[in-house]
């Protein structure tokens, strides 16, 4: 309950918290809305000696819509995104996935920045990172740079991200015409946290074949992932049980997939089926509406 | 509403680690009261508002940020104030479950819960009625689905949660201007 | 006019005001001046040997007064924690210090405290203090401790093994199933639980050296027993020199019955520092230290002839009691689990074993229902399944077999008497509710579209109203269990009452309220009820088996009924009649036949006031009264529940829950529903959420935090369906029976029902519980569930 003793920092800006993070290294962390970090630190899982509150960097606050894509800055929080009429109107499935994130107060206080950097592998919004092809910007000393989704989850709690940099912005596409997204969650019951969780993006062709498909799967796995081969399979088909059953056949390896209290690795590979036909299924019906 | 600036005695430090601890001197405003606290970089919000403040309705029922108990409001929105450090407060208006009566008169929550039976032991109320008052905020008329969601983030042992989602019915309709029923009965007066 | 009558009247609770408004008072909100705070050091293994503890570096932390080790508090002739309760002769009794002296036995044992001027020194001089252990061989679970070569948790208990307890015919029982028709047969784990009331414990010693006075505020469901224990037992201090109170408490559910380590450590440092020492749990600490319920492992069996009629059951269970004895442990698993195993039937003969055994697990003992809920949980289940095997209808099956209103009193075969029911009645009626012939209907509908949809039943009994003391002692309680009840007059008529039953959630301040008001004719607002303080109430058992209505409310109607006969001696000589002239009417005294009276304010004054005054009579208007019950009561209803089973993923969804139950009179219907909607929502969760975990070689409690462990929350649940039966108790004088575990009794069984309803068509007679998605989805697969994540 009582985290380590620490001094604390605030950040008014992008420039002054890089500054601070390159003066402390690892013995610093980020704070934003503390709600992956201050729970470790009071059991302390973690004892950084410097934590820098970028809470306060007003330009990270905001989303806004710039070339066809929306972008959100790092300290949006959950519930900012839960309740946009702007990202409702153009990319749904994420205020969707983000109303399935802990609990109201949490949601209140955390932030798609924090959520993302921290990774934990049983956190919602990777899965839809890696199904909407979303843009992650990090800012370091030398300037910002852009990181796919795909390249951003590594592994267990670790990113792209270099020691010396914070993601400052996320960028996702305003669903184009045609295509349509679902994120779905099997959550832990005890920590609401997803056993699996399948984001899916399908964008029909004229023909109502599937002209485009992304497959996101967190949970399940130490890192979010992109089911790729279930998505070749998916191309240039219609989207229907059958092909589907095909498709979804070596979906994933239970040896790649986690195993713990909640679900070992065989029912989450279960749950990866059963989850990603009814996303695709989802997608697919909204891409047709 | 008139603010009083009260200079509050900060739990005195009576030890030192060689240069690690930081102290914040920090400004919150709590149930239209405004203090000017001493703060170690590490005391949580609710160990201000407990502690130091001495408001000690919000309880503490988890160290994992799930029970709920310890939500306040911080600038209008329901937080865990067990997952908040009292120095990310600074400059922010907190409401506690003691601000929440307004000239006496209890909030519609407060008498929801009253009327409805939507608490035995009391420990996880002041958390469920602040969350409670989040949702009511955002959603006027929330179905019996939108209020067990909404309660995602709190924990009650006692009562199953069926009055609370009554109470909160009730407070709901009561806020609406509706005419509610209650389920209890004020006591009754005796022989005359 | 009439007064009110505050009998059967949802009145609204007196005590939410100060809850509601962020005012009520529990441990941990109480600040004394000059306090320090204690955190305890505990063990992160299993089972070791303590070779060292090096506690200088924690002692030289800036912030930090004293550190204690078990071996200081040994020296200083701190005795053991006792258990109250004694199975058998030979029952094993080792010692449990508050701190481990030789050994840690499982994982959270306090090996040393750290007290000091803030919580945060403390907490971090805790880290300081190094303890060098040697770890040993662990053993968790219940049947591996009895093994040969298991580890042995301590030396005075061979075999890991605490007693043999049995209770029953074994030979007729043996000879019935022998030529049974039918046998339905049934090995399963009872799982243990984590209480995990919301409020974590805290208790705060405080010696007053002036006056040599200890006092204990503690969370505690028992403040009296506490007192007892600490001071005769542990301490070895005089008992009037020690004062315990427990202030509100958040939620209980047995967790806060017993006698805790903690409590003698803020109770014996504060005198040894001569300053105020508060601990408060984290949570994570909670899940460690507050005793665990349950963790059964039963082979059961029961026959039936030819006609679905019962004729016998056996039943043998391995009942794992934790590291060290808690205050009731051994009773739980034997005489409040083997004398409910005739449930609502008559079963001719039953025999039933159970060995207590010791394990490296956090002791065990009652947890909402404490034995019963496990003997429903066998018999329901049993029941059940029997149905299912035989092809007859599980309502119908039941009621061949029910106990026949008009055999009231009914002896078991398992040593009670129950005293009176309706069993049928309660099932007709919760059928009725639920239309189950509609529900049938309906069920096969939704399997034709390939949904699976299922019914549960349970019908339970319980044994309530702790408890008639000559029993109690027979059965090797080490206390009476009556109920001490003082009634407080006031010169201007205002009324205090001193109850030994504690609430923390169940409303006595309300209900006890209602009948003192009712039966005095006065207004409720009149009347004040005080608990908790051992200080001002004269004695008491506490609350725990539903027994505050029916063994608490009596003795404060016996006290009442002293006050109304003195009551009466004034008001004849006021009104210079004869007592048998008087009617007590509407909280006066009237000449009978005349508009002569006398009100209760007025002889109230008279008693304080006593100028003109019988002269045989004292002045004043205050009584004591304690109600040892005749018998135990027997509550029971008949529960319904409806789910559905995800076909792709196993996740079960309840849709509905009805109960019906027969708690006997009601006081106030708001309440008692409270407390079947609160009760049922814990039996759901042991159904379908809860399960505490050990790693089988390291010990390690896996469900260690919210994290891990499931309670239930408000979108696990549905609004629950609630009807009363009213069978009034016949031997206590307010007709009740107790209605704060019938919930938790009757739903986990419910609900298990309701779950194999769904999957006996694809092969699935049993689960194992928490009924979790996957062990519902490997189950319906054919696959092994015992390979499923809990």
């Amino acid at each position: 309950m009582i985290p380590q003793t620490f001094a604390y920092k605030k950040a008014h800006t992008i420039d002054e918290a890089l500054a601070l993070l390159r003066a402390h290294g690892d013995d610093a962390k980020l704070l934003a809305g503390g709600h992956s970090l201050i729970p470790l630190m009071k059991l302390r899982l973690s004892t950084p000696e410097l934590l820098i509150d970028i809470g306060g960097i007003r330009e990270l606050t905001e989303i806004r819509e710039q070339d066809g894509r929306i972008e959100l800055g790092a300290l949006v929080t959950h519930r900012m995104i839960e309740f946009s009429t702007l990202l409702k109107q153009k990319c749904p499935v994420l205020p969707e996935a983000a109303a399935l994130i802990g609990d109201p107060q949490v949601r209140n206080k955390g932030t798609i920045g924090g959520s993302l950097a921290h990774a934990d592998p049983a956190a919602d919004y990777p899965a839809v990172m890696l199904a909407l092809d979303a843009e992650i910007e990090a800012t370091g000393p030398d300037g910002s740079r852009t990181i796919a989704a795909r390249e951003f989850f590594q592994g267990l709690f670790t990113t792209a991200l270099r020691p010396d940099e914070m993601l400052t912005r996320v960028r996702v596409p305003a669903m184009p015409p045609r295509s349509g997204a679902a994120y779905l969650k099997f959550p832990n019951p005890a920590s609401r946290y997803a056993v699996v969780g399948v984001a899916a993006f399908v964008k029909l062709a004229p023909d109502d074949t599937c002209a485009e498909v992304r497959i996101g799967i967190t949970g399940a796995a130490p890192a979010a992932f992109r089911a790729t081969r279930a998505e070749e399979q998916l191309v240039g088909r219609a989207i229907d049980d059958r092909t589907l059953t095909a498709a979804l056949e070596d979906l994933v390896d239970p040896d790649d997939l986690l195993s713990d209290l909640a679900a070992t690795a065989e029912y989450r590979a279960h749950l990866c089926h059963v989850l990603t036909r009814r996303a695709l299924r989802q997608a697919a019906e909204r891409a047709h509406s | 509403m008139k603010v009083r600036v009260r200079k509050v005695n900060p739990v005195k430090a009576l030890f030192k680690t060689g240069g690690g601890v930081m102290r914040h001197t920090i400004q919150v405003t709590v149930n239209g009261q405004t203090h000017q606290v001493e703060v170690e970089s590490r005391m949580l919000l609710v160990e201000l508002i407990r502690d130091v403040l001495g408001l000690t309705g919000t309880h503490v029922g988890c160290d994992t940020s799930q029970c709920g108990a310890c939500t306040v409001h911080v600038n209008g929105e329901a937080v865990k104030s067990c997952t908040m450090f009292a120095v990310q407060a600074d400059g922010c208006e907190i409401t506690t479950i003691e601000g929440l009566a307004q000239d006496g008169q209890l909030h519609p929550l407060q008498e929801g819960f009253w009327q409805e039976h939507g608490l035995q032991c009391g420990f996880c109320t002041p958390g469920i009625i602040m969350a409670a008052a989040d949702l009511l905020k955002r959603n006027p008329n929330p179905s019996e689905d939108e209020i067990r969601h909404a309660l995602e983030g709190n924990y009650c042992r006692c009562t199953g949660y069926h009055n609370i989602v009554r109470a909160i019915q009730y407070a709901a309709a009561r806020m609406r201007g509706e005419a509610v029923v209650p389920r209890g009965e004020a006591a009754p007066t005796g022989a005359s | 006019m009439e007064a009110r009558s505050y009998i059967g009247v949802p009145v609204r609770r007196v005590e939410d005001r100060r809850f509601v408004t962020g005012q009520g008072r529990y441990t941990d909100d109480i600040v004394l001046p000059g306090m320090l705070y204690a955190w305890i050091v505990r063990s992160p293994h299993a089972h070791a040997r303590i070779r060292a503890i090096h506690t200088e570096k924690a002692r030289q932390h800036p912030g930090v007064v004293a550190v204690f080790t078990g071996k200081d508090m040994l020296d200083d002739g701190v005795g053991s924690l006792p258990t109250g309760w004694q199975i058998g002769s030979d029952m094993k009794e080792p010692p449990h210090y508050a701190l481990a002296v030789d050994k840690v036995r499982y994982v959270g044992d306090g090996v040393a405290v750290v007290i000091a001027e803030t919580k945060a020194a403390a907490r971090d001089a805790a880290d300081l203090v190094e303890v060098d252990y040697e770890e040993l061989p662990a053993v968790v679970d219940a049947a591996e401790a009895l093994k040969e070569g298991a580890p042995l948790v301590h030396d005075e208990a061979p075999g890991n093994l605490c007693y043999v307890w049995e209770l029953g015919d074994r030979e007729a029982t043996d000879r019935a199933l022998a030529t049974a028709h039918h046998i339905t047969k049934l090995e399963f784990v009872n799982q243990r639980l984590i209480p995990n009331a919301i409020e974590p414990r805290s208790a705060i010693g405080h010696y007053d050296p002036g006056r040599d006075e200890l006092t204990l505020y503690t969370s505690s469901q028992n403040p009296h027993l506490i007192r007892l224990l600490l001071s005769a037992f542990v301490l070895k201090v005089p008992e009037h020199k020690v004062r315990v109170i427990s202030p509100d408490v958040g939620g209980g559910f047995g967790s806060k019955i017993f006698h805790y380590p903690e409590e003698v450590i803020c109770a014996w440092s504060s005198r040894k520092l001569g300053r105020p020492v508060k601990w408060t749990a984290a949570r994570s600490e909670s899940f460690m230290s507050d005793a665990h319920g349950r963790d059964h492992i039963t082979t059961a069996e029961m026959g039936f002839d030819r006609d679905g009629r019962i004729v016998g059951l056996r039943v043998r269970t391995i009942a794992n009691l934790g590291a060290y004895l808690s205050t009731f442990a051994p009773g739980v698993p034997t005489w409040l689990y083997g004398t409910l195993l005739a449930g609502q039937y008559k079963t001719p003969h039953i025999h039933v074993e159970v060995k207590g055994v010791f394990t490296n697990t956090t002791p065990v003992d009652a947890y909402r229902g404490a034995g019963r809920p496990e003997a429903t949980y066998v018999v329901e289940r049993l029941v059940d399944l029997a149905a299912h095997e035989m092809g007859i209808d599980p309502a119908e099956l039941r009621r061949r077999n029910f106990i026949q209103p008009d055999e009231f009193p009914y002896q078991t075969p398992v040593v009670l008497q129950y005293d009176s029911g309706n069993y049928e009645g309660a099932l007709n009626k919760v059928l009725e509710m639920a239309d189950y012939e509609k529900l049938r209907a309906e069920q096969k509908r939704a399997r034709e579209e390939g949904r699976l949809i299922g019914i549960g039943l349970s019908c339970y009994i319980e044994a309530c109203g702790l408890a008639p003391s000559k029993v109690a002692g027979a059965i090797g309680v080490r206390a009476g269990l009556y109920e001490s009840a003082a009634i407080r007059v006031m010169p201007t008529g205002k009324v205090q009452v001193f109850t030994g039953t504690h609430s923390h959630g169940q409303g006595h301040e309300t209900t006890f309220a209602q009948i003192v008001a009712h039966e005095l004719g006065i207004p409720l607002e009149d009347v004040e009820v005080v608990h908790g303080d051992t200080a001002e109430i004269p004695f008491g058992m506490g609350t725990y088996g539903s027994r505050s209505l029916a063994t608490g409310g009596s003795a404060i109607y016996r006290a009442l009924e002293k006050i109304k006969a003195k009551a009466r001696k004034i008001a004849a000589h006021k009104l210079e009649v004869a007592e048998e002239d008087l009617e007590f009417r509407n909280g006066q005294f009237i000449v009978k036949g005349t508009d002569r009276a006398i009100g209760f304010g007025d002889i109230a004054l008279t008693a304080y006031v006593p100028h003109d005054y019988p002269d045989d009579l004292e002045p004043g208007l205050e009584e004591n009264a304690f109600y040892d019950p005749a018998n135990f009561t027997f509550p029971f209803g008949a529960h319904l529940s409806v789910v559905e089973v995800d076909p792709d993923t196993g996740k079960v969804k309840l849709l509905r829950y009805l109960a019906v139950d027969d708690v006997g009179r009601i006081i106030n219907p708001m309440i008692v529903e409270g407390q079947i909607h609160g009760g049922v929502a814990q039996g759901v969760g042991q159904a379908l959420l809860e399960g505490a975990v050990y790693d089988r070689s390291s010990g390690q409690l896996l469900t260690g935090s919210f994290l891990d462990y499931a309670l239930p929350r408000a979108d696990d649940l549905p609004s629950f369906e609630v009807g009363h039966q009213e069978t009034p108790c016949p031997h206590n004088p307010l007709g009740a029976k107790g209605a704060g575990e019938a919930g938790t009794i009757a739903a986990t069984a419910c609900v298990v029902n309701a779950v194999i309803d769904a999957l006996y068509h694809l092969g699935v007679r049993d689960l194992p519980m928490p009924l979790t998605p996957e062990r519902v989805w490997r189950a319906m697969r054919g696959l092994p569930t015992d390979g499923a994540a809990s």
